[in-house]
């Protein structure tokens, strides 16, 4: 059992509010993304739970039990709130042994000897590097050092655990494969996992919630595909997703439950179960049509639904092709599945389900209208 | 389905918190005080104002104040009314606009400017481009040379001028012949004695600084910098001036600080070489003031030598500002290509070899040979002798003095030497790390700061001052009454190990904390949360994690300290008293006396330990003393 709740955390350094406001639940065994460009505050945030600095106002409960009262100046020894953190540097200590690295915590702990040898064993063949026990940090590559951060930080049986960044140094191949092995060591040691990245692929692939901070703001927190699918803002929508997703300006006007939106795209009318809380109240506004990328369709024949577009250039990639659509004045970026070919400034249609679009208010940025959910069980 | 979906769009405070007790004020107090306490930074904040305070400001106050008070010995000057201890601007007024102010002050004012500024334009340029040579050409023998060109650290600036004189000095000054005299060459008086002497053993002292600071800048410049000039079609000279050159100018300008001010200060070279033809400078000044008892005018000179300092460096500060975060960018330059010195390959390393020789082999040799010679001034074989190395006492020669080795009062102070050398390095490089711990750590706080520039305050005094200081503090003893107790709030130190001891150590803080903070900086704080997290208090963390990561720099600013220490003239020649005399006061009074072949014995052993100590913590502990002196 470890619930987390921040509650109105706010940190500074010096006169720069580096987390704003911030609320935050991760529930038990939640593997919990925090994502956001470099400098928003999710690293900040991590280390605020781990103990290793100290919000000037909030709340912090692991549980039941309170770690951080800010107003009564408590801040619980990071030691004693049961969890461990994967550094994004490794900062394994040089001068000892990768036995001694990973027995470390143990030691400090008085555990007796003869279990430390038995737990360090058991978290280094979890890692798979048993037969490294006896070398040094210096003498062991990238990924290897890797693990033995992770050992080291999973040997204590935390409740928790914290990644900061921690594949941002390995190559991409690497990569992929520590992926698959964080997220079988998810759902193996059954701890809640508090990863930060700025990789939102690794967000997408390995979380089953996700916050994203923009500016020291928590702008959302979803499972990985409801913030795919409806990102709150414009800004979301566009960190998330590669390809980037379509912005197409338009005009939109609301009239108690219906909303009606014109753009090149056409006019689409939507009903008030589609509307977030940011919709506005009756009037005309400007708005952004948001359209991911694989949800427009190709036809090259006429078709009387389509929308007429041109092919601006063809881009394909093996698996996937990616083509520059050129609607009026506007440019759009169309995925299909496999090889096509096209030839430039060749006619096409364009088929988009109004259903799974996004609106968003274009002066405050806020999604306004949901799309709904394509995702098959 | 999915509409019944409840959208979470923006993050809302939570509504299930767990149960909160309600607002205590008295548990936030007790919070506050409980996280002050446990907070080891706070505790080693605390306890390093309070000991700098005590041993760094107040001695500063007290000197200053004492430039305000008017002393026994001048009430009588004064006339009328005057008690001893009022406030008077006499000794301002004195120093500054009466009618010696020109002799005290000006003249040997410009003087010192003269030599400084001197020495630090030939001093720095001689280190930099030996610097240059030795890391970045194809010179040969390179191990022979790097370890050559910092002899002259570890030899005292004064034994150096001791050798100057044996060579130049001539019968009209000196007494008794140089060996140029005997060689029957005519040495002029300018030659041999005033600024250019002083200049000239100044310069062969003090470019070992910037040979050591620039050359650890150059080792750190990625030589991917430069041949990215050469891949663009920049010539070599080009990419050293635009390039290499720019990289390094922050050493170049710390190295300027470092010399400017240590020949500003120094003593022992215009004492040799300034006296005997009335060239003063002001720390030749300030010592003969001090000397003759007037304590207040000498602390007067001091404290407008250390405004000088403060200038001094406030200036490169400003020259150096911004420019100083680059010195390092691009980390250890992994491969680094030499540059080629073609056909000038030969005569540069000839000059070098013959400036090794004069500069650094024959200063010793002179030294050492003159040991050998019964009569000063007698260079042929038959006046050669082991007297004062293993000789007994003999009336004839010099009142009896015995060889060194069979003086008991050698041995004497070499134990006095050895114990106040190694206490005081050890001390000080313990609380050099320590506030390199606090200094690292603190960097951004406002405390961290606060300990930075208190350190740096014993930097600004010259030594002679700071010894001059010590004395007036701890003189007598100062105590309070306090509720009826007694409580000494100053001992009485003077004449005790202590205030040596005490004065050593702090004078020398700057560098032991600098060496520390060099050393902590390289140890990510990283590796020491990652320890917090695991459970481990803060001396868990010093012993397990920061003390074996910091071990080859904890030696670096051990040896940095004990080769500063064991030359040291200037910061004790004031509080020597004779049971606690050390090598180097014990060579500078024999030569006073004249009895110079004694004093070269001395010379020659303190130089042996130093090179000894320096050997084998290079050896075993791959220790740098440039870290230290880096500003």
């Amino acid at each position: 059992m470890s619930r987390i709740v921040l509650s109105e955390i706010n940190k500074y350094y010096g006169s720069n509010h580096v987390l704003k406001d911030l609320n935050l639940v991760v529930e038990d065994g939640d593997f919990m993304t925090l994502l956001g460009p470099s400098g928003c505050g999710k690293t900040t945030t991590l280390r605020v739970i781990a103990g290793l600095e100290k919000p000037q106002s909030g709340n912090i409960y692991m549980d039941e039990r309170e770690v951080v009262n800010a107003k009564e100046r408590f801040y619980e020894d990071p030691a004693k709130r049961g969890l461990n953190l994967v550094f994004q540097s490794y900062a394994l200590w040089p001068h000892m042994t990768v036995f001694d690295n990973v027995a470390f915590g143990l030691k400090v702990e008085k555990v007796p000897k003869a279990q430390i040898a038995q737990r360090v064993q058991n978290a280094l063949e979890r890692m798979r590097i048993s037969e490294l026990a006896q070398r040094y940090p210096s003498e062991l590559s990238g990924g290897q050092q890797q693990r033995v951060a992770i050992a080291r930080a999973i040997v204590s049986e935390p409740k928790v655990l914290l990644l900061d960044e921690p594949l941002s140094n390995l190559d991409a191949k690497l990569r992929v494969d520590m992926r698959s092995e964080l997220k079988r060591l998810h759902r193996e040691l059954g701890a809640t996992i508090i990863y930060v990245t700025h990789d939102q692929v690794e967000a997408l692939t390995m979380s089953t919630k996700i916050a994203i901070f923009f500016d020291g703001v928590l702008e959302q927190v979803n499972t990985p595909m409801e913030v795919y699918q409806n990102p709150a803002s414009i800004r979301i929508a566009d960190f998330i997703g590669n390809p980037r997703i379509n912005f197409i300006p338009g005009k939109a006007q609301r009239a108690g439950d219906l909303l009606t939106v014109e753009s090149v795209l056409g006019i689409h009318q939507f009903n008030a179960d589609t509307f977030t809380n940011e919709m506005p109240g009756d009037g005309l506004f400007d708005c952004v049509v948001g359209v991911r990328p694989e949800q427009i369709e190709i036809s090259r024949q006429e078709n009387a639904a389509g929308i007429p577009a041109n092919i601006y250039s063809s881009m394909p990639a093996g698996s996937e092709t990616l083509l520059q659509l050129s609607v009026g004045d506007v440019q759009i970026l169309a995925k299909q599945i496999g090889l096509k070919n096209y030839a430039a400034d060749q006619p096409v249609w364009m088929l988009i389900n109004p259903e799974s679009i996004n609106i968003f208010h274009k002066e405050t940025g806020r999604l306004i209208k949901r799309a709904t959910s394509e995702t098959e069980e | 389905m999915v509409s019944e979906m409840q959208v979470q769009v923006s993050a809302q405070p939570p509504s299930n918190l767990p149960q909160s007790r309600p607002y205590s004020r008295w548990r936030k107090y007790k919070n506050i005080v409980r996280n002050a306490i446990s907070n080891p930074y706070n505790l080693m904040v605390l306890a390093a104002i309070v000991l700098l305070t005590y041993f760094i400001a107040v001695p500063l106050m007290e000197m200053i104040r004492t430039t305000f008070s008017l002393a026994k010995a001048d009430v009588r000057r004064l006339g009328g009314d005057a008690q001893v201890g009022q406030f008077t601007l006499y000794y301002w007024k004195q120093i500054l606009t009466s009618s010696v102010a020109k002799k005290m002050l000006y003249q040997p004012l410009f003087n010192s400017f003269i030599i400084a500024v001197s020495t630090s334009a030939i001093g720095v340029s001689l280190g930099a481009i030996i610097a240059w040579l030795l890391v970045r050409t194809d010179l040969p023998f390179k191990r022979f040379f790097s370890l050559a060109v910092i002899m002259p650290y570890m030899l005292p600036s004064w034994c150096k001028s001791m050798a100057w004189i044996t060579v130049f000095k001539n019968e009209r000054i000196g007494g008794t012949q140089g060996f140029l005299n005997y060689l029957g060459i005519q040495t002029p008086d300018w030659l041999a004695y005033g600024p250019v002497a002083i200049v000239a053993v100044l310069c062969i002292h003090y470019y070992a600084y910037a040979y050591l600071l620039v050359s650890a800048a150059l080792r750190s410049v990625n030589s991917e910098l430069e041949e990215m000039g050469e891949i663009l079609g920049a010539s070599k000279p080009l990419i050293l001036k635009s390039i290499t050159f720019p990289l390094v100018l922050p050493a170049i300008l710390s190295s300027v600080i470092l010399t400017f001010s240590k020949s500003m200060g120094t003593f022992g070279v215009p004492s040799f070489l300034g006296l005997k033809v009335n060239y003063y400078t002001i720390s030749t000044m300030l010592h003969s003031t001090i000397k003759n008892q007037q304590t207040n005018l000498g602390f007067t000179i001091s404290l407008i030598l250390i405004v000088i300092a403060s200038i001094n460096i406030f200036i490169n500060q400003k020259l150096i500002g911004t420019r100083k975060s680059y010195a390092t960018i691009g980390g250890k330059g992994g491969h680094s290509a030499l540059l080629q010195l073609g056909k000038w390959k030969v005569p540069i390393t000839v000059l070098l070899l013959l400036f090794i020789v004069f500069a650094v082999f024959l200063p010793l040799v002179i030294l050492l040979y003159q040991t050998f010679m019964l009569r000063v001034g007698d260079y042929g074989l038959s006046n050669f002798t082991l007297h004062y190395w293993i000789g007994k006492s003999d009336p004839m020669i010099y009142d009896g003095l015995p060889g060194i080795f069979n003086n008991v009062k050698f041995w004497h102070y070499v134990r006095n030497t050895l114990k106040l050398v190694i206490v005081t390095s050890l001390i000080a490089t313990i609380c050099g790390q320590l506030l390199g711990y606090i200094n690292s750590r603190g960097r951004h706080l406002r405390s961290g700061r606060l300990v930075e520039q208190l350190v740096f305050i014993p930097y600004l005094i010259p030594s002679i001052a700071f010894g001059a200081m010590y004395l007036s503090m701890f003189a007598s003893s100062t105590t309070v009454d306090i509720l009826g107790y007694r409580i000494t709030l100053i001992p009485a130190l003077y004449g005790t190990f202590t205030v040596l001891v005490l004065v050593s150590i702090v004078k020398h803080l700057p560098f032991a904390s600098r060496a520390g903070t060099a050393n902590m900086i390289q140890i990510s704080v990283e590796l020491e949360e990652a320890a917090q997290i695991a459970g481990a208090g803060f001396p868990t963390r010093f012993a397990k994690i920061i003390f074996p990561l910091s071990k080859n720099g904890f030696m670096s600013g051990f040896m940095l300290i004990f080769i500063s220490i064991m030359k040291e003239l200037d910061l004790i020649v004031i509080l020597m008293t004779p049971d606690q005399t050390t090598l180097p006061y014990m060579a500078y009074t024999y030569s006073a006396e004249g009895v110079t072949q004694l004093s070269n014995c001395v010379a020659i052993v303190m130089f042996l330990i130093v090179f000894l100590v320096y050997w084998v913590a290079n050896k075993f502990f791959n220790a740098n003393i440039a870290g230290g002196l880096g500003g």
